[in-house]
């Protein structure tokens, strides 16, 4: 694309010839630790970036960068936008981001919902939900609060303000953390180095890696999302590898400092508190999802409304998505080929678990390409 | 193997994927053998021989909302649109369009006379007369304000269409991309972004003429890159002359408003629509010399090569980001801003 | 899991900024936001909201963390040629 007018975050970050020799780097540091690993970001906008800058085609072959489950709209379950579903049947106007309007519940989407006849509108901000309540007041505004703790902190500055009487949220927010948890818990995970989420990060300070680092025995580097920030976070975490050093280091320092957003951490909490929830593909995660706290209850769309799934849920359709391996697949542990369910009943027009749903998900692109593409060499 | 929808959804007009699957299911049907170029090759119009010469026809129906938007309407898109498929045909003077209304009870006089004007101001920017149409009226609720159908039909000695690409081939680009789309998304959507976004819609019957005039024969596949983009382009040129394509990302001609807006929603440009830009493939051999011819043209100043064929991976679209490569997925759906 | 711009703040009214995006000019709001906000500041923008105050400084040290990483390894040595030390020796006179 043409060069933009001002270099600031981009010409200095998006330079190949550094990028080529951070590149250099990482295959140095492979090469010393002699065997292959393999590594795991937790952010599907990495995994965007990754795949955006074509970036795991110059990573060498001995390190495999798995992307784990961290894209908060792919692991948002099936019942969970069953329930945005059923309020857009009965008659609520749902606001929602566009990354959610196409996934589907057990059933149905939201565009379905739409094109049924219901009230969906896809909005950039939280803000723009409220003022369709303000538009609407004849409506039940219900926002559908989809992301991770990045974006709860919008959600949560909003319910801080005066609302209108006919505004709610239906909460899915996710925790990025409690992704990483899940996968250090696996026994004998081979996953030997994290990449933590940059603008996660930035909310939450990275200074809440390191118990996790010391307990895993596994380096966390936080990285930024440009291809330079990857990189050199890729070449830090094996650096990090090869010394065999268990420790938190801050890739991202323009972003990321150690304690984090705290005046958004304040307005996060307040409004919101952990709960266990289900992820799509993965089962239960302990602490994974955000709900809205006792005193939010006015605004909660679960408790305000009563919001019945019965009429849009498809049981059989939830019976089968148990056969899902995404868990598997996520970890290396299985190829989308391993699943009974792969182009089949999941394909990416109807995606059962989340490696369907993204379209950097293992499933979607070994469907889309009919394996994983190997593009080195091509057209030289 | 896919589930079977059993109804129409919105993503089955948006020029993807699903869009193609239908056409080929359901509208296939409809071909029978001409003699030319018919609805079998799914290309942007028809072409009949007549004599010694080439009829080209193309029908569109436009149904775009917001029906105002910066740099544009739905009138001046009506026109433009089919006077640029023809052009995507080889087919640079029409003879004719027509203009069919169906109209919503209650809709704007005031609105209509704009558009009006527009697709009158349109078609003497094209040299192409509006000669005939039809007007329908329908109940409050029935239809959405207004569509819009507009044919058109012209001469050609010679078809250019979008199945001739060879390995060796450049791809030009006749002007910078997504402009019309990111002016479209930012109003549907309120993004709230100020800026220059303005859709580049526009009648390029006249650029792609001194384009031929230039290559000749060696131009060799012609597409317009409206809804599905760039990306939807060179995905069915890949497919129907079954080679691979590579595109230099960084060739690609964006300016500077469409970026920032599309970086902001996580949009690729490539896969946004364009309503006054043609995709152009050259034989090697010509390539530069068409590229001048563009760029000395009003409308072709940003031109640029921006792809080639290959032999390898037919069918594939691959992009060169600088730093690696990538598979350029299919446009699937209607784009939506992302937060994630 | 989210996309973050970052943009150059024009100017503020109350808890709203307008920020240039090299591009494109939005209002963000400031409600999240980790310090005070100035006129010419560099902020993070996610859906709208400003969620952190990116200091000018930090770009430089960003690049002098790459190189650090770079020497580590010795990959600066023995890969980058004269014309990137150029490039990046360049970029440190910056202000």
């Amino acid at each position: 694309m043409t060069a933009p007018r001002d270099l600031f975050a981009e010409l200095k970050f998006r330079d190949p010839a550094r990028a080529r020799a951070l590149a250099d780097a990482i295959r140095h540091n492979v090469d010393a630790i002699g065997r292959k690993v393999s590594v795991m970001h937790v952010c599907g906008s990495h995994e965007q970036a990754i795949a955006r800058f074509g970036l795991r085609a110059v990573l060498p072959e001995g390190l495999e960068l798995i992307m784990g489950p961290g894209c908060p709209v792919c692991v948002t379950d099936g019942p969970e936008v069953d329930q945005a579903v059923a309020l857009a049947a009965q008659g609520a106007r749902v606001c929602t981001y566009g990354d959610m309007l196409r996934l589907p519940g057990t059933a149905r989407s939201l565009a379905d919902a739409k094109a049924e006849g219901g009230k969906v509108d896809v909005v950039y901000s939280v803000a723009q939900a409220v003022e369709l309540a303000q538009k609407h007041p004849q409506d039940e505004v219900v926002f559908l609060g989809s992301g991770f703790e990045t974006t709860a902190v919008a959600t949560a500055a909003i319910a801080l303000t005066e609302l209108p009487g006919n505004f709610s949220v239906l909460s899915v927010h996710k925790y990025v953390p409690a992704a990483m948890e899940i996968v250090s818990e696996i026994e004998d995970t081979n996953i030997e180095g994290y990449i933590a989420a940059g603008h996660a990060a930035t909310i939450t300070g990275w200074g809440i890696f390191e118990p996790f680092a010391r307990r895993t025995g596994s380096p966390v580097v936080v990285a930024g999302f440009e291809p330079l920030d990857i990189l050199a976070a890729i070449a830090k975490l094996t650096e990090l590898m090869v010394e065999k050093r268990p420790e938190v280091f801050n890739a991202y320092p323009r972003c990321v400092t150690k304690e984090g957003n705290v005046p958004a951490q304040k307005v996060l909490w307040k409004v919101f508190r952990q709960v266990t929830g289900t992820w799509r593909g993965i089962a239960t995660v302990k602490d994974g999802n955000l709900d809205l706290r006792e005193e939010w209850a006015r605004i909660d769309a679960r408790k305000r409304l009563s919001v019945d799934t019965s009429g849009v849920r498809d049981d059989a359709a939830a019976e089968e998505a148990k056969g899902c391996i995404c868990g598997a697949i996520m970890l290396g542990r299985g190829k989308p080929t391993d699943c009974a369910l792969f182009g089949r009943t999941c394909v990416p027009e109807s995606p059962v678990g989340a490696c369907m749903v993204s379209s950097e998900g293992q499933c979607r692109i070994w469907h889309t390409y009919g394996g994983a593409p190997d593009l080195r060499g091509v057209g030289t | 193997m896919e589930k079977p929808g059993r109804r129409i959804g919105l993503k089955h007009g948006s020029g993807g994927r699903a869009m193609r699957q239908l056409i080929e299911d359901t509208f296939l049907k409809l071909a029978s053998p001409v003699d030319g170029i018919g609805l079998a090759a799914l290309d942007d119009g028809a072409a009949l021989r007549v004599g010694d010469r080439w009829l080209v026809l193309t029908t569109d129906s436009h149904v775009v909302q917001p029906t105002f938007f910066p740099g544009g309407d739905a009138g001046r898109l009506a026109v433009c649109g089919t006077v640029n498929d023809l052009a995507m045909m080889g087919a640079t003077e029409p003879l004719g369009l027509t203009c069919a209304v169906v109209l919503e009870d209650g809709y704007p006089l005031v609105d209509l006379d704009r558009l009006v004007a527009s697709m009158a101001e349109a078609a003497r920017e094209a040299k192409a007369p509006i000669v005939t149409g039809d007007t329908k009226v329908m109940g409050k609720g029935e239809v959405d304000g207004i569509v819009l159908n507009t044919s058109g039909v012209a001469l050609a000695d010679r078809v250019v269409t979008d199945a001739g690409l060879r390995a060796g081939d450049r791809i030009i680009v006749t002007g910078t991309v997504g402009d019309h789309g990111m002016a479209i998304m930012s109003r549907r959507h309120d993004l709230r972004l100020e800026g220059d976004l303005r859709s580049d819609v526009a009648p390029v019957n006249g650029l792609v003429r001194e384009a031929l005039r230039a290559g000749g024969e060696d131009v060799v596949a012609m597409k317009d890159p409206t809804r599905g983009g760039v990306a939807g382009v060179l995905h069915e040129m890949a497919a129907k002359g079954k080679v691979g394509v590579v595109i230099d990302e960084g060739a690609v001609p964006v300016r500077d408003e469409v970026r920032a807006a599309a970086e902001m929603v996580g949009i690729d440009p490539l896969l946004v629509a364009n309503e006054g830009k043609a995709v152009i493939g050259v034989r090697a051999a010509s390539a530069e010399k068409v590229l001048a011819a563009l760029r000395a043209h009003p409308l072709g100043r940003d031109a640029a090569i921006v792809a080639t064929a290959l032999a390898e991976r037919p069918g594939a679209v691959i992009l060169d980001t600088g730093f690696g490569r990538r598979m350029l997925a299919e446009p699937e759906g209607e784009l939506l801003p992302r937060i994630c | 899991m989210c996309l973050g711009v970052p943009g150059k703040v024009l100017a503020i009214d109350g808890l709203s900024a307008t920020v240039d995006f090299f591009g494109v000019k939005k209002e963000l709001r400031l409600d999240i936001v980790d310090e005070p906000v100035q006129v010419g500041d560099y902020v993070l923008n996610h859906v709208g909201f400003a969620i952190r105050r990116i200091p000018p400084e930090e770009v430089q040290e960003t690049l002098a963390l790459f190189d650090q990483i770079l020497d580590v390894t010795g990959a600066k040595e023995d890969l980058m040629a004269a014309d990137v030390r150029g490039e990046i020796a360049a970029g440190k006179d910056k202000p």
